[in-house]
Protein backbone atom coordinates (compact mmCIF):
# COMPACT_ATOMS: atom_id res chain seq x y z
CA UNK A 1 0.00 0.00 0.00
CA UNK A 2 1.38 3.41 -0.83
CA UNK A 3 0.97 6.56 1.15
CA UNK A 4 1.44 10.08 -0.07
CA UNK A 5 2.77 11.64 3.05
CA UNK A 6 6.35 12.25 2.05
CA UNK A 7 6.43 15.67 3.61
CA UNK A 8 5.12 14.63 6.98
CA UNK A 9 7.31 14.35 10.05
CA UNK A 10 5.82 10.96 10.73
CA UNK A 11 7.29 7.82 9.26
CA UNK A 12 5.30 5.60 6.94
CA UNK A 13 4.69 3.03 9.64
CA UNK A 14 3.55 5.63 12.17
CA UNK A 15 1.05 6.91 9.65
CA UNK A 16 -0.19 3.43 8.87
CA UNK A 17 -0.72 2.57 12.52
CA UNK A 18 -2.43 5.88 13.11
CA UNK A 19 -4.69 5.35 10.10
CA UNK A 20 -5.66 1.90 11.36
CA UNK A 21 -6.39 3.10 14.87
CA UNK A 22 -8.42 6.06 13.66
CA UNK A 23 -10.49 4.02 11.25
CA UNK A 24 -11.12 1.09 13.57
CA UNK A 25 -12.08 3.43 16.39
CA UNK A 26 -14.36 5.60 14.28
CA UNK A 27 -16.06 2.52 12.94
CA UNK A 28 -16.74 1.38 16.46
CA UNK A 29 -14.66 -1.80 16.40
CA UNK A 30 -12.39 -0.58 19.18
CA UNK A 31 -13.07 0.85 22.65
CA UNK A 32 -10.13 3.28 23.00
CA UNK A 33 -9.70 2.90 26.80
CA UNK A 34 -9.29 -0.85 26.23
CA UNK A 35 -6.11 -0.10 24.27
CA UNK A 36 -4.60 1.69 27.26
CA UNK A 37 -5.56 -1.20 29.51
CA UNK A 38 -3.92 -3.72 27.18
CA UNK A 39 -0.67 -1.76 27.07
CA UNK A 40 -0.66 -1.12 30.80
CA UNK A 41 -1.16 -4.78 31.60
CA UNK A 42 1.99 -5.88 29.81
CA UNK A 43 3.99 -2.81 30.82
CA UNK A 44 3.25 -3.08 34.51
CA UNK A 45 1.49 -6.28 35.55
CA UNK A 46 2.67 -9.29 33.58
CA UNK A 47 6.37 -9.97 33.21
CA UNK A 48 9.24 -12.33 34.07
CA UNK A 49 8.71 -11.80 37.79
CA UNK A 50 5.77 -14.17 37.45
CA UNK A 51 7.98 -16.90 36.09
CA UNK A 52 10.71 -16.25 38.67
CA UNK A 53 8.15 -16.74 41.43
CA UNK A 54 7.21 -20.11 39.97
CA UNK A 55 10.83 -21.21 39.60
CA UNK A 56 11.76 -20.20 43.15
CA UNK A 57 8.82 -22.18 44.53
CA UNK A 58 9.92 -25.14 42.45
CA UNK A 59 13.38 -24.96 44.04
CA UNK A 60 12.13 -24.95 47.63
CA UNK A 61 9.05 -27.14 47.46
CA UNK A 62 9.50 -30.63 45.96
CA UNK A 63 5.76 -31.28 46.00
CA UNK A 64 5.15 -28.10 44.06
CA UNK A 65 7.88 -29.12 41.63
CA UNK A 66 6.14 -32.45 41.07
CA UNK A 67 2.80 -30.75 40.47
CA UNK A 68 4.43 -28.33 38.04
CA UNK A 69 6.09 -31.05 36.02
CA UNK A 70 2.84 -33.03 36.01
CA UNK A 71 0.50 -30.18 35.01
CA UNK A 72 2.22 -26.84 34.65
CA UNK A 73 -0.92 -24.93 33.65
CA UNK A 74 -2.64 -25.85 36.92
CA UNK A 75 0.46 -25.42 39.09
CA UNK A 76 1.17 -21.97 37.63
CA UNK A 77 -2.49 -21.02 38.07
CA UNK A 78 -2.00 -21.51 41.83
CA UNK A 79 -0.26 -18.11 41.69
CA UNK A 80 -3.02 -16.63 39.53
CA UNK A 81 -0.81 -16.54 36.44
CA UNK A 82 -3.24 -17.68 33.76
CA UNK A 83 -4.58 -16.78 30.40
CA UNK A 84 -3.40 -15.43 27.12
CA UNK A 85 -0.39 -17.26 25.71
CA UNK A 86 -0.22 -19.43 28.81
CA UNK A 87 -3.32 -21.55 28.27
CA UNK A 88 -1.33 -24.77 27.83
CA UNK A 89 1.86 -24.61 29.85
CA UNK A 90 4.64 -27.18 30.12
CA UNK A 91 7.64 -26.78 32.44
CA UNK A 92 10.95 -28.34 31.43
CA UNK A 93 13.67 -28.75 33.99
CA UNK A 94 17.38 -28.33 33.38
CA UNK A 95 19.53 -31.06 34.88
CA UNK A 96 23.21 -31.96 35.06
CA UNK A 97 22.71 -33.92 31.83
CA UNK A 98 20.34 -31.73 29.80
CA UNK A 99 19.95 -28.04 29.04
CA UNK A 100 16.62 -26.85 27.61
CA UNK A 101 16.10 -23.89 25.32
CA UNK A 102 12.87 -22.53 23.83
CA UNK A 103 12.23 -20.93 20.45
CA UNK A 104 9.42 -20.33 18.00
CA UNK A 105 10.88 -20.69 14.53
CA UNK A 106 7.57 -19.92 12.81
CA UNK A 107 6.57 -16.75 14.62
CA UNK A 108 7.09 -15.57 18.19
CA UNK A 109 5.15 -17.94 20.47
CA UNK A 110 6.19 -17.23 24.05
CA UNK A 111 4.66 -17.85 27.48
CA UNK A 112 3.23 -14.38 28.09
CA UNK A 113 1.50 -15.34 31.34
CA UNK A 114 4.82 -16.07 33.07
CA UNK A 115 7.38 -14.04 31.08
CA UNK A 116 5.42 -11.12 29.64
CA UNK A 117 6.10 -10.01 26.07
CA UNK A 118 9.13 -11.50 24.30
CA UNK A 119 12.29 -9.43 23.82
CA UNK A 120 13.14 -8.27 20.31
CA UNK A 121 15.94 -10.80 19.85
CA UNK A 122 13.58 -13.71 20.59
CA UNK A 123 11.35 -12.60 17.69
CA UNK A 124 14.24 -11.89 15.34
CA UNK A 125 15.49 -13.90 12.38
CA UNK A 126 18.98 -14.56 13.81
CA UNK A 127 17.60 -16.32 16.91
CA UNK A 128 14.69 -18.08 15.23
CA UNK A 129 16.86 -19.44 12.43
CA UNK A 130 19.81 -20.64 14.49
CA UNK A 131 18.28 -21.76 17.81
CA UNK A 132 17.27 -25.08 16.28
CA UNK A 133 20.37 -25.76 14.18
CA UNK A 134 23.17 -24.31 16.30
CA UNK A 135 21.91 -23.83 19.85
CA UNK A 136 25.39 -24.27 21.29
CA UNK A 137 26.64 -21.37 19.18
CA UNK A 138 23.61 -19.31 20.17
CA UNK A 139 24.26 -19.99 23.84
CA UNK A 140 27.86 -18.87 23.47
CA UNK A 141 26.63 -15.56 22.09
CA UNK A 142 24.65 -15.23 25.29
CA UNK A 143 27.78 -15.97 27.27
CA UNK A 144 26.74 -19.48 28.22
CA UNK A 145 29.32 -22.15 27.55
CA UNK A 146 27.99 -25.62 28.23
CA UNK A 147 30.24 -28.64 28.66
CA UNK A 148 30.71 -30.33 25.27
CA UNK A 149 29.00 -33.52 26.43
CA UNK A 150 25.95 -31.78 27.86
CA UNK A 151 22.82 -32.58 25.94
CA UNK A 152 20.81 -29.67 24.54
CA UNK A 153 17.13 -30.02 23.93
CA UNK A 154 15.47 -27.29 21.89
CA UNK A 155 11.72 -26.84 22.16
CA UNK A 156 10.20 -25.32 19.02
CA UNK A 157 6.82 -23.85 19.98
CA UNK A 158 4.93 -25.05 16.91
CA UNK A 159 1.53 -25.42 18.62
CA UNK A 160 -0.26 -23.51 21.41
CA UNK A 161 1.74 -25.28 24.11
CA UNK A 162 4.05 -22.81 25.84
CA UNK A 163 7.29 -23.78 27.55
CA UNK A 164 8.89 -22.50 30.74
CA UNK A 165 12.46 -23.62 31.44
CA UNK A 166 13.24 -24.35 35.09
CA UNK A 167 16.92 -23.43 35.46
CA UNK A 168 19.16 -25.30 37.87
CA UNK A 169 19.31 -23.85 41.34
CA UNK A 170 22.71 -22.21 41.92
CA UNK A 171 25.00 -23.82 44.45
CA UNK A 172 25.49 -22.04 47.74
CA UNK A 173 21.88 -20.98 48.09
CA UNK A 174 20.81 -23.42 50.79
CA UNK A 175 18.45 -21.79 53.22
CA UNK A 176 17.75 -18.80 50.96
CA UNK A 177 14.26 -17.31 51.05
CA UNK A 178 11.97 -17.71 48.07
CA UNK A 179 12.22 -13.99 47.38
CA UNK A 180 16.00 -14.15 47.46
CA UNK A 181 16.01 -17.11 45.12
CA UNK A 182 13.52 -15.50 42.73
CA UNK A 183 15.93 -12.59 42.34
CA UNK A 184 18.45 -15.04 40.85
CA UNK A 185 16.02 -16.21 38.18
CA UNK A 186 16.57 -14.17 35.03
CA UNK A 187 14.17 -14.07 32.14
CA UNK A 188 16.78 -15.59 29.86
CA UNK A 189 17.26 -18.48 32.26
CA UNK A 190 13.56 -19.30 31.81
CA UNK A 191 13.91 -19.20 28.01
CA UNK A 192 17.05 -21.29 28.23
CA UNK A 193 19.43 -18.74 26.74
CA UNK A 194 20.85 -18.06 30.18
CA UNK A 195 21.44 -19.65 33.55
CA UNK A 196 20.23 -18.52 36.93
CA UNK A 197 22.54 -15.94 38.50
CA UNK A 198 25.35 -17.57 40.45
CA UNK A 199 25.52 -15.56 43.67
CA UNK A 200 29.19 -16.47 44.06
CA UNK A 201 30.09 -15.06 40.65
CA UNK A 202 27.37 -12.54 40.08
CA UNK A 203 27.13 -11.47 36.48
CA UNK A 204 24.76 -8.94 35.01
CA UNK A 205 22.50 -10.80 32.62
CA UNK A 206 19.04 -10.08 31.34
CA UNK B 1 3.20 -22.06 3.35
CA UNK B 2 6.89 -21.85 2.68
CA UNK B 3 7.04 -18.16 3.50
CA UNK B 4 9.78 -16.06 5.04
CA UNK B 5 8.38 -16.80 8.50
CA UNK B 6 9.64 -20.39 8.37
CA UNK B 7 13.11 -19.52 9.63
CA UNK B 8 14.36 -22.67 11.33
CA UNK B 9 17.75 -23.66 9.89
CA UNK B 10 18.09 -20.68 7.56
CA UNK B 11 21.54 -19.13 7.48
CA UNK B 12 23.17 -15.77 7.05
CA UNK B 13 21.23 -13.61 9.49
CA UNK B 14 24.30 -12.87 11.56
CA UNK B 15 24.69 -12.61 15.32
CA UNK B 16 21.81 -12.20 17.72
CA UNK B 17 21.41 -8.59 18.71
CA UNK B 18 20.43 -8.10 22.31
CA UNK B 19 19.60 -4.73 23.77
CA UNK B 20 20.52 -3.11 27.05
CA UNK B 21 17.13 -1.95 28.22
CA UNK B 22 14.92 -4.41 26.35
CA UNK B 23 11.81 -2.31 26.50
CA UNK B 24 8.54 -3.93 25.44
CA UNK B 25 7.93 -1.05 23.07
CA UNK B 26 10.47 1.15 21.32
CA UNK B 27 8.13 3.84 20.07
CA UNK B 28 4.62 5.05 20.66
CA UNK B 29 3.37 3.47 17.45
CA UNK B 30 4.55 0.02 18.60
CA UNK B 31 2.31 0.26 21.66
CA UNK B 32 -0.61 1.24 19.47
CA UNK B 33 0.09 -1.51 16.93
CA UNK B 34 0.23 -4.07 19.73
CA UNK B 35 -2.97 -2.89 21.37
CA UNK B 36 -5.09 -2.52 18.24
CA UNK B 37 -3.97 -5.95 17.04
CA UNK B 38 -5.04 -7.55 20.33
CA UNK B 39 -8.27 -5.57 20.48
CA UNK B 40 -9.19 -6.52 16.92
CA UNK B 41 -8.30 -10.15 17.61
CA UNK B 42 -10.75 -10.04 20.51
CA UNK B 43 -13.59 -9.08 18.17
CA UNK B 44 -13.58 -12.69 16.96
CA UNK B 45 -13.64 -11.66 13.30
CA UNK B 46 -10.67 -13.91 12.52
CA UNK B 47 -8.74 -16.62 14.32
CA UNK B 48 -5.24 -16.40 15.77
CA UNK B 49 -4.19 -18.84 13.06
CA UNK B 50 -5.59 -16.55 10.37
CA UNK B 51 -3.65 -13.63 11.82
CA UNK B 52 -0.44 -15.66 11.72
CA UNK B 53 -1.19 -16.52 8.11
CA UNK B 54 -1.76 -12.86 7.25
CA UNK B 55 1.75 -12.11 8.53
CA UNK B 56 3.51 -15.01 6.86
CA UNK B 57 1.78 -14.20 3.56
CA UNK B 58 3.68 -10.92 3.33
CA UNK B 59 6.21 -10.81 0.51
CA UNK B 60 9.38 -12.44 1.88
CA UNK B 61 11.46 -9.33 1.24
CA UNK B 62 8.88 -7.25 3.10
CA UNK B 63 8.65 -9.73 5.98
CA UNK B 64 12.40 -9.93 6.49
CA UNK B 65 12.99 -6.20 6.29
CA UNK B 66 10.14 -5.28 8.63
CA UNK B 67 10.40 -4.96 12.37
CA UNK B 68 8.14 -7.12 14.50
CA UNK B 69 5.33 -4.65 15.02
CA UNK B 70 5.59 -3.55 11.39
CA UNK B 71 4.79 -7.15 10.49
CA UNK B 72 1.84 -7.10 12.89
CA UNK B 73 0.61 -3.84 11.37
CA UNK B 74 0.87 -5.07 7.80
CA UNK B 75 -0.87 -8.30 8.80
CA UNK B 76 -3.67 -6.36 10.48
CA UNK B 77 -4.15 -4.20 7.40
CA UNK B 78 -4.67 -7.33 5.33
CA UNK B 79 -7.08 -8.81 7.83
CA UNK B 80 -9.31 -5.76 8.12
CA UNK B 81 -9.47 -5.40 4.34
CA UNK B 82 -10.07 -9.07 3.52
CA UNK B 83 -12.79 -9.23 6.19
CA UNK B 84 -14.50 -6.14 4.87
CA UNK B 85 -13.98 -4.04 7.99
CA UNK B 86 -12.17 -1.34 6.04
CA UNK B 87 -11.11 -0.69 2.47
CA UNK B 88 -7.68 -0.01 1.03
CA UNK B 89 -8.87 3.46 0.14
CA UNK B 90 -9.95 4.08 3.74
CA UNK B 91 -6.54 3.00 5.02
CA UNK B 92 -4.88 5.25 2.50
CA UNK B 93 -6.95 8.28 3.42
CA UNK B 94 -7.31 7.40 7.13
CA UNK B 95 -10.94 8.36 6.72
CA UNK B 96 -14.20 6.46 7.01
CA UNK B 97 -15.71 6.15 3.53
CA UNK B 98 -18.04 3.18 3.91
CA UNK B 99 -20.26 2.26 6.87
CA UNK B 100 -18.97 -0.07 9.57
CA UNK B 101 -19.70 -3.76 9.20
CA UNK B 102 -21.38 -5.48 12.14
CA UNK B 103 -18.91 -7.47 14.23
CA UNK B 104 -19.40 -10.12 16.92
CA UNK B 105 -18.12 -8.12 19.86
CA UNK B 106 -16.03 -5.17 20.90
CA UNK B 107 -13.42 -5.54 23.65
CA UNK B 108 -14.55 -3.12 26.36
CA UNK B 109 -12.09 -1.68 28.82
CA UNK B 110 -13.87 -3.28 31.76
CA UNK B 111 -13.44 -6.72 30.20
CA UNK B 112 -9.74 -6.52 29.36
CA UNK B 113 -8.45 -8.12 32.58
CA UNK B 114 -10.94 -10.98 32.34
CA UNK B 115 -10.33 -11.64 28.67
CA UNK B 116 -6.56 -11.77 29.19
CA UNK B 117 -6.85 -13.95 32.31
CA UNK B 118 -9.08 -16.42 30.50
CA UNK B 119 -7.09 -16.55 27.31
CA UNK B 120 -8.32 -18.80 24.56
CA UNK B 121 -7.62 -22.47 25.25
CA UNK B 122 -7.48 -24.59 22.10
CA UNK B 123 -7.98 -28.06 23.59
CA UNK B 124 -11.20 -29.72 22.47
CA UNK B 125 -13.25 -32.84 23.40
CA UNK B 126 -11.78 -36.15 22.27
CA UNK B 127 -14.10 -37.71 19.75
CA UNK B 128 -11.95 -40.46 18.35
CA UNK B 129 -9.02 -42.45 19.69
CA UNK B 130 -5.50 -41.21 19.14
CA UNK B 131 -3.82 -42.99 16.28
CA UNK B 132 -0.40 -43.11 17.95
CA UNK B 133 0.91 -43.98 21.38
CA UNK B 134 3.78 -42.71 23.47
CA UNK B 135 6.94 -44.44 22.24
CA UNK B 136 5.72 -44.86 18.66
CA UNK B 137 8.18 -43.99 15.92
CA UNK B 138 6.54 -41.64 13.46
CA UNK B 139 7.63 -39.98 10.26
CA UNK B 140 6.61 -36.44 9.42
CA UNK B 141 5.06 -35.94 6.02
CA UNK B 142 6.83 -34.51 3.05
CA UNK B 143 4.46 -31.68 2.24
CA UNK B 144 4.50 -28.15 0.91
CA UNK B 145 1.03 -26.67 1.36
CA UNK B 146 0.50 -23.22 -0.09
CA UNK B 147 -1.75 -22.58 2.91
CA UNK B 148 -0.96 -22.16 6.62
CA UNK B 149 0.83 -25.00 8.38
CA UNK B 150 2.73 -25.44 11.63
CA UNK B 151 5.06 -28.15 10.39
CA UNK B 152 8.30 -26.26 9.75
CA UNK B 153 10.28 -27.16 6.63
CA UNK B 154 13.28 -28.38 8.60
CA UNK B 155 11.10 -30.99 10.33
CA UNK B 156 9.43 -32.45 7.25
CA UNK B 157 10.11 -35.98 6.08
CA UNK B 158 11.96 -36.87 9.30
CA UNK B 159 11.56 -39.70 11.79
CA UNK B 160 10.91 -38.96 15.44
CA UNK B 161 9.48 -40.53 18.55
CA UNK B 162 6.26 -39.63 20.33
CA UNK B 163 7.01 -38.54 23.89
CA UNK B 164 3.70 -37.12 25.01
CA UNK B 165 0.13 -36.87 23.84
CA UNK B 166 -1.18 -33.39 24.56
CA UNK B 167 -4.80 -34.14 23.67
CA UNK B 168 -6.98 -32.84 20.90
CA UNK B 169 -6.22 -29.29 19.78
CA UNK B 170 -7.61 -26.96 17.13
CA UNK B 171 -5.90 -27.71 13.81
CA UNK B 172 -4.29 -24.48 12.53
CA UNK B 173 -4.04 -25.63 8.92
CA UNK B 174 -7.85 -25.60 8.74
CA UNK B 175 -8.61 -22.90 11.28
CA UNK B 176 -6.48 -20.33 9.48
CA UNK B 177 -8.63 -20.61 6.37
CA UNK B 178 -12.25 -20.46 7.52
CA UNK B 179 -12.54 -24.25 7.43
CA UNK B 180 -13.49 -24.55 11.08
CA UNK B 181 -11.38 -25.88 13.91
CA UNK B 182 -11.16 -29.52 12.74
CA UNK B 183 -9.56 -30.51 16.09
CA UNK B 184 -6.88 -33.19 15.82
CA UNK B 185 -4.62 -35.08 18.21
CA UNK B 186 -1.50 -33.16 19.11
CA UNK B 187 1.72 -34.96 19.99
CA UNK B 188 5.02 -33.88 21.50
CA UNK B 189 7.64 -35.49 19.28
CA UNK B 190 11.37 -35.76 19.88
CA UNK B 191 13.83 -35.69 17.00
CA UNK B 192 17.53 -36.40 17.06
CA UNK B 193 19.49 -33.40 15.89
CA UNK B 194 21.48 -35.62 13.55
CA UNK B 195 18.28 -36.92 11.91
CA UNK B 196 17.44 -33.35 10.97
CA UNK B 197 20.80 -31.68 10.39
CA UNK B 198 22.85 -34.64 9.24
CA UNK B 199 25.54 -36.93 10.62
CA UNK B 200 28.11 -34.16 10.95
CA UNK B 201 25.92 -32.07 13.24
CA UNK B 202 25.98 -31.87 17.05
CA UNK B 203 25.41 -35.42 18.39
CA UNK B 204 24.19 -33.99 21.70
CA UNK B 205 21.23 -32.10 20.28
CA UNK B 206 17.61 -33.11 20.26
CA UNK B 207 14.54 -31.16 19.23
CA UNK B 208 11.01 -31.28 20.52
CA UNK B 209 8.10 -30.16 18.35
CA UNK B 210 4.37 -30.26 18.91
CA UNK B 211 2.76 -31.70 15.81
CA UNK B 212 -0.77 -32.70 14.84
CA UNK B 213 -1.79 -36.16 13.67
CA UNK B 214 -2.39 -35.13 10.04
CA UNK B 215 1.33 -34.29 9.78
CA UNK B 216 2.38 -37.82 10.70
CA UNK B 217 2.72 -41.36 9.39
CA UNK B 218 3.86 -44.42 11.28
CA UNK B 219 7.60 -44.86 10.66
Amino acid sequence: MSHDHDHSDLSDIELRVRALETLLTEKGYIDPPALEALIETYETKIGPKNGATVVARTWVDPEYRDRLLEDATAAIAEFGFTGRQGEHMVAVENTDETHNMVVCTLCSCYPWSVLGLPPVWYKSAPYRSRAVSDPRGVLEEFGVRLPQGKHIRVWDSTAEVRYLVIPQRPLGTDGWSEDGLAALVTRDSMIGTGLAIDPLHKEPTA
Amino acid sequence: MNGAQDLGGQMGFGPIETEKDELNFHAGWEERAFAITLAMGATGTWTLDASRHAREALHPADYLSSSYYEIWTKGLERLVVTHGLATDEELKQAKVLVPAKPIKRVLKVEDVADVLAKGAPVDRPRQQAARYRVGDRVHTKRMHPVTHTRLPRYARDVAGRIEVIHGVHVFPDANAHDKGEQPAWLYGIAFKGTDIWGPDSDPNLSLRLDLWEPYLDLA
